[in-house]
């Protein structure tokens, strides 16, 4: 179940599954790890997203062929390697009132109290499938049906930075400050993406993301915090439940 | 230093892109035509890599502050030094108290600035590209404004005027050349009549382009089923499909994903070409095969090479 094409003339694309899953995020953890290990001369970087990863590379001093070859061989030694466990990054969120507008809509679109939305977003471990959208975006996989909800009819033109939200059967932070249809349900002080900061992306992709119930004073503490350069989102190893 | 008297529309410093986050999802920015890009710092005696500052379409006017070596390489957008028009592709010696202006687009779009030393804005995640839309690169992440002051590095000891780009390897943007693809990595979800509609029809360029893609007017493309795949990787050149069956090539500052399914990718040669157009001019497409792709761009890579050696820069 491994696909290798040619995307483009410095492009390789390494197509590993067929639907969005656990296991094909699993092998896509481990080629990456693999290609992270061998170091292989001429490639630039990868991108991994739900079913493939996508290498760009410099033909100059690799061609297609000899890497196609390369990552074949690679392939074959993909199953000894062992996966670091995943991590949760514990992300704070206020959620209803000013930071989530949408979360009455929400609630009565599944027939459910707010709270009950709040309990089912937050009691959740999100495995991070891919990144991408925009700088730090994370496409979640995992949240319940109950609290499904299709997009507004008319999106908004701004919405803040931070803002927690669900769009049809997912989930997701805006990492900037983008127009958007999604129901906005909470808000983090968390920057997913600040290019100031030594590691400017927060998240990675095989790892987890566990929102957690914050009130509003919690909420200004922890942006003083940020504001400081004191505040670190907690992460544990993590377990499946 | 130069000042902005007139920041022109879009006027921003680019280098060759913010590489290396591309799986966090961070845009890669950078020059709209890498060639012109890098031919220009060659000139000057800089890295090819370093950043310029690219116009487009309307052209700012700079006053220069103090004397520099810098070259304009890339569309004929009818540069003058004090009301005197200047050769492109050429190094040459602006003085403090001229002025740098531009006119008419002849031939293209987006033409670059370069000067000896290089640009001195700092470095964000490896890079001094702008990507106006996170605010992030070049001046404060946005394009120039009037009274913005551009710094420049120390210059390489090899910098002189008059060094120019052989008349033959100056790119021709209004040939009308095909722009070379290769097919993928959707195109089997097109019917095969489509993707012959593809290479064989002539598309427009519209009026909804800009560094982020090229929007194509032109015969539809009909998808076997959905227009819309599984979340996947984007490249620069790669062109996409949406449902109204007309294709979006995309281009520097493009998302490093998405949705739409993909038919071909322009091959990094013709991507200036492509970058070059102007709303309203006609492209068709050819299909080659990765290996003559690939040979094309190690032809260029030596040629640059080539270059950098002559102009003592390598």
């Amino acid at each position: 179940m491994l696909r290798i094409d040619a995307y483009g003339d410095m492009g390789l694309r390494i197509q590993l599954g067929a639907t969005i899953s656990k296991e094909t995020n699993n092998k896509i953890r481990s080629l990456a790890l693999c290609l992270e290990k061998e170091e292989i001369p001429g490639i630039i970087e990868w991108i991994p997203t739900y079913t493939a990863i996508s290498i760009s590379y410099d033909p100059y001093i690799i061609s297609y062929d000899k890497l196609k070859k390369r990552i074949e061989d690679l392939s074959e030694s993909m199953i000894e390697v062992k996966l670091p466990p995943a991590m949760v990054v514990h992300i704070p969120v206020c959620y209803g009132g000013e930071c989530g507008p949408d979360l009455e809509t929400v609630a009565s679109h599944n027939g459910v109290s707010a709270d009950e939305v709040i309990n089912i977003h937050a009691d959740t471990d999100y495995l991070i499938y891919m990144m991408g959208f925009t700088p730090g975006f994370p496409y979640l996989g995992g949240m319940s049906e109950k609290i499904a909800t299709p997009r507004l009819e008319t999106p908004r033109l701004k919405i803040p930075v931070g803002s927690v939200g669900i769009a049809g059967a997912q989930t997701g932070v805006y990492p900037m400050e983008t127009p958007g249809g999604w129901q906005l349900i909470g808000r983090t002080p968390v920057k997913l993406f600040d290019s100031s900061r030594q590691d400017p992306i927060l998240l990675q992709a095989g790892n987890y993301v566990r929102f957690v119930r914050i009130t509003e004073e919690e909420y200004q503490t922890i942006e003083a915090k940020i504001k400081q350069g004191t505040y670190q989102p907690k992460r544990e190893v993590y377990q499946e439940k | 230093m130069f000042e902005v008297v007139k920041p022109g529309l879009t006027t921003t410093i680019q280098d060759l892109g913010r590489t290396g986050y591309q799986q966090y999802g961070v845009v890669v920015s950078g020059a709209m035509d890498a060639f012109a890009l890098q031919v220009g710092n060659i000139l000057v005696g800089n890295k090819r890599d370093e950043a310029g500052i690219e116009v487009v379409i309307m052209g700012p006017t700079l006053r220069v502050l103090a004397d520099h070596v810098i070259a304009i390489c890339g569309a004929d957008l009818s540069p003058k030094l004090d009301g005197e028009s200047i050769p492109m592709w050429k190094s040459l010696v602006v003085k403090a108290g001229q002025t740098l202006t531009f006119g008419k687009p002849v031939n293209g779009g987006y033409t670059y600035i370069t000067v000896a030393g290089g640009i001195d804005t700092p470095l964000i995640m490896g890079s001094k590209a702008t990507y106006t839309k996170a605010e992030i690169g070049g001046i404060e992440g946005r394009s120039l404004q009037k009274g913005d002051k551009i710094a420049f590095g120390k210059p390489s000891s090899m910098v002189k005027a008059g060094i120019g780009l052989p008349i033959r390897q100056i790119p021709d943007y209004r040939s009308g050349r095909k722009i070379r693809v290769i097919l993928g990595p959707d195109h089997d979800a097109f019917s095969g009549e489509s993707v012959e509609r593809f290479l064989s029809e002539h598309y427009k360029l519209t009026s909804q382009s800009d560094r982020m893609g090229s929007r194509l007017e032109g015969p539809s493309l009909s998808l076997l089923r959905g227009a819309d795949i599984i979340s996947d990787a984007i490249f620069p050149g790669t062109i996409q499909v949406p449902a109204n069956g007309q294709p979006i090539i995309l281009l520097a500052d493009r998302q490093t994903t998405g949705g739409y399914t993909r038919i071909a990718t322009v091959i990094t040669v013709d991507l200036p070409y492509v970058a070059q157009m102007l709303p309203g001019n006609e492209l068709a497409f050819e299909a080659i095969s990765v290996e003559k792709a690939q040979r094309l761009y190690v032809e260029q890579e030596l040629l640059l090479q080539t270059l950098s050696v002559a102009a003592g820069t390598f």
